[in-house]
């Protein structure tokens, strides 16, 4: 059964573990679940996160700085799975894990009952040569993105790998935070969705308003919104924020 | 130009272990883009024929293979100086950048962008753009713009625009991160890459546009000596002066490669720079290769008095030849460097770069025997290093 398929559109929302303070992660997550949001990406705080826009790079920056690793993560994680009732997503770069060890990493992930993970810079080529017993035998799916310039093929690759979990429609060729126009791409994402096989759609990258959100829905089965959110948080106008979105 | 003789990484871009291309699906398009054209293009009689041209008439190639009689005579062995230092723009950078910006205007491009720390390779890169009427961005960590003002100027000059990396620390791994960044978000720009890093095919690429040190180095030797050099010594921070001297001497197991990194203020000062001492396999820039981190796997900031050498990783060509023996390191403080620096311009009349006076002073930590054969790669002349020259040598 795949926790992301659901009727009607979703609206996930992604967040920096560790941020704006190093105990903020249960907090938010109990806010966001009760706000209806649908599942949540936790992000890996990194030091060098090279597909990333200004937001998400200070919000790591800071949260390294609180002290956040994964040991620290998952402590937070197991003192509150009861109270999860939506799936998790946890989203970082290759090499904070490799460092953890990814077998014991897949342990705890599963052990805190994580639903899938967002490895940016692992290709599902890298997983099939270097992974293949980690990673490749898990039960917890990868998640893999893909753009508007993405082939035909490797997209019906990327489906058939992701039964159990979603594909993350990169909008558009830009690092996390950017802006853009949705209908430039239109004609790709309806594409796309046949493309996908049924595997749910989600996108993300740039995506900030309700307007976006509802615009959205034509094409895939929901949205992932990352910085937009963040920079509320800062301005701790989050509840405003989810107000205007999910209205 | 040889290439059958040298060490070439698989299809997927890994040295044993080491390499790889662990880039964003975002990138994808724009290194599978490059990959096809490099090989291509690259090794066509047109590229080649290109290329050494621009080697010969604008470099100024050969560099000279120097017989260092001072040297000699102090060490007491026969030293050669391979020059690079006398290469156009003042290091070994532009083997590189002229190879890659031929291949750039093969694809089409318009927009070229680099990264650069002590500034060489952004001139390096700024200079080739104007030579091909090309936009050039380079990305400069905003420390490294403070510390190498001259080197700005002398972008600007060129008609570069410079960008400061102001995220992180920023220096030259933050100027990499933005790099990368600019290319995600405009993928038809080309990303000029200037060492032996960053994710498949970069790594074998330089190191192939660099391979003409030692192609030369080979063939200048046998018209002075009987026998192959038994050390060849070079610096290495990314590692792309070092791959090149290095290059077609790996097949031959009697030939010493000696791979000199900055150790900074020392080993265990928490300062240092010497990333195949202190480092451990993880993922920088998009390779799987050593790197300086934390134990969390957060990438360290490292240390080196040359901006060059401070580097937090090391080419994955270099951790897999290190990993099996084949070349070995030697860390050199930031002390011995200078006083490398020196002592080449008291014994040879050569002011060298700090980068180049790390390679000198492995001299120092070396036995000779007088028969022997030793090459160091002179990689860059010091004239970009002065003000750290004079603050050190103030009471001379």
């Amino acid at each position: 059964m795949n926790p992301f398929k659901k009727t009607g559109k979703s609206v996930s929302i992604f967040i920096t573990a560790g941020y704006p303070k190093k105990e903020s992660l249960t907090e938010q997550i109990l806010f966001l679940q009760d706000q209806g949001i649908d599942f949540l990406e936790i992000g890996i705080p990194f030091s060098d996160p090279m597909a990333d826009g200004p937001v998400i790079q200070e919000t790591s920056s800071i949260a390294l700085k609180n002290g956040m690793n994964l040991a620290v993560l998952f402590e937070q994680l197991s003192g509150m799975k009861e109270q999860i009732k939506i799936p998790l997503v946890l989203m970082g770069y290759l090499n904070p894990i490799l460092q953890f060890g990814v077998d014991s990493f897949l342990i705890k992930c599963e052990s805190a009952g994580i639903s899938g993970l967002i490895i940016p810079d692992l290709s599902f080529e890298l997983v099939e040569k270097k992974y293949q017993h980690s990673f490749g035998s898990s039960k917890i799916p990868l998640i893999y993105l893909i753009t508007p310039a993405t082939s035909d093929s490797r997209i019906a690759q990327i489906a058939q790998l992701s039964t159990k979990s979603f594909i993350y429609l990169v909008g558009q060729n830009k690092i996390t935070g950017s802006s853009y126009s949705l209908s430039e791409h239109q004609v790709r994402y309806s594409e796309l969705q046949l493309l996908s096989n049924g595997v749910p759609l989600f996108l993300g990258f740039g995506i900030s308003t309700a307007a976006q959100k509802q615009e959205a829905s034509n094409y895939t089965d929901g949205v992932i919104i990352g910085s937009a959110y963040l920079q509320a948080l800062s301005k701790k106008t989050e509840e405003e924020f989810l107000e205007n979105l999910l209205s | 130009m040889k290439i059958t003789e040298t060490i070439r990484p698989d299809e997927l871009g890994f040295y044993g272990e080491f390499g790889g291309a662990y880039i964003p699906e975002l990138l994808r398009p724009a290194v599978e883009e490059l990959t096809n054209s490099y090989r291509s293009y690259c090794f066509t009689e047109r590229f080649k024929s290109e290329y050494l041209d621009l080697l010969k008439n604008y470099v100024g190639r050969p560099t000279p293979l120097y017989f260092a009689k001072n040297y000699s005579q102090k060490y007491g062995t026969k030293i050669y100086f391979k020059r690079e230092d006398l290469c156009h723009t003042g290091a070994h950078k532009i083997n590189n950048t002229i190879g890659q910006i031929l291949l750039a205007k093969h694809m089409g491009k318009t927009e070229i962008i680099a990264e650069t720390g002590a500034g060489q390779h952004g001139v390096a890169t700024a200079t080739v753009c104007a030579l091909m009427g090309l936009n050039c961005i380079v990305y400069m960590g905003e420390k490294d713009m403070e510390r190498q003002s001259p080197n700005v100027q002398r972008m600007k000059m060129l008609g570069a625009e410079v960008r400061p990396a102001t995220c992180g620390s920023k220096t030259l791994k933050d100027a990499t991160n933005e790099a990368i960044r600019h290319w995600i978000n405009f993928p038809d720009s080309y990303y000029l890459i200037g060492s032996v890093v960053g994710p498949h095919p970069y790594p074998e690429m330089v190191a192939y546009f660099q391979s003409i040190i030692s192609e030369e180095i080979k063939n200048q030797l046998r018209e002075i000596e009987s026998a192959p050099p038994s050390k060849i010594i070079a610096c290495v921070g990314g590692g792309s002066n070092a791959a090149g001297a290095f290059y077609h001497f790996y097949s031959n197991e009697k030939v010493e490669l000696i791979a000199v990194e900055a150790a900074g203020e020392g080993l265990e000062s928490g300062k240092s720079a010497a990333t195949s001492i202190l480092g451990s396999p993880g993922v920088i820039h998009g390779s799987f290769t050593l790197l300086m981190q934390d134990s969390f796997g957060q990438v360290t900031e490292p240390h080196s008095i040359s901006a060059g050498l401070d580097y937090p990783g090391i080419g994955p060509l270099h951790a897999h030849t290190l990993s099996l023996g084949r070349t070995k390191s030697i860390p050199i403080r930031d002390d011995e460097a200078l006083n490398a620096a020196l002592e080449c311009c008291r014994l040879e009349g050569i002011i060298p770069a700090l980068e180049s006076a790390h390679a000198l002073a492995a001299l120092e930590k070396l036995a000779f025997n007088p028969e022997e054969i030793i090459i160091v790669n002179l990689s860059g002349r010091g004239d970009k290093d002065m003000n750290t020259y004079q603050k050190a040598f103030q009471n001379l």
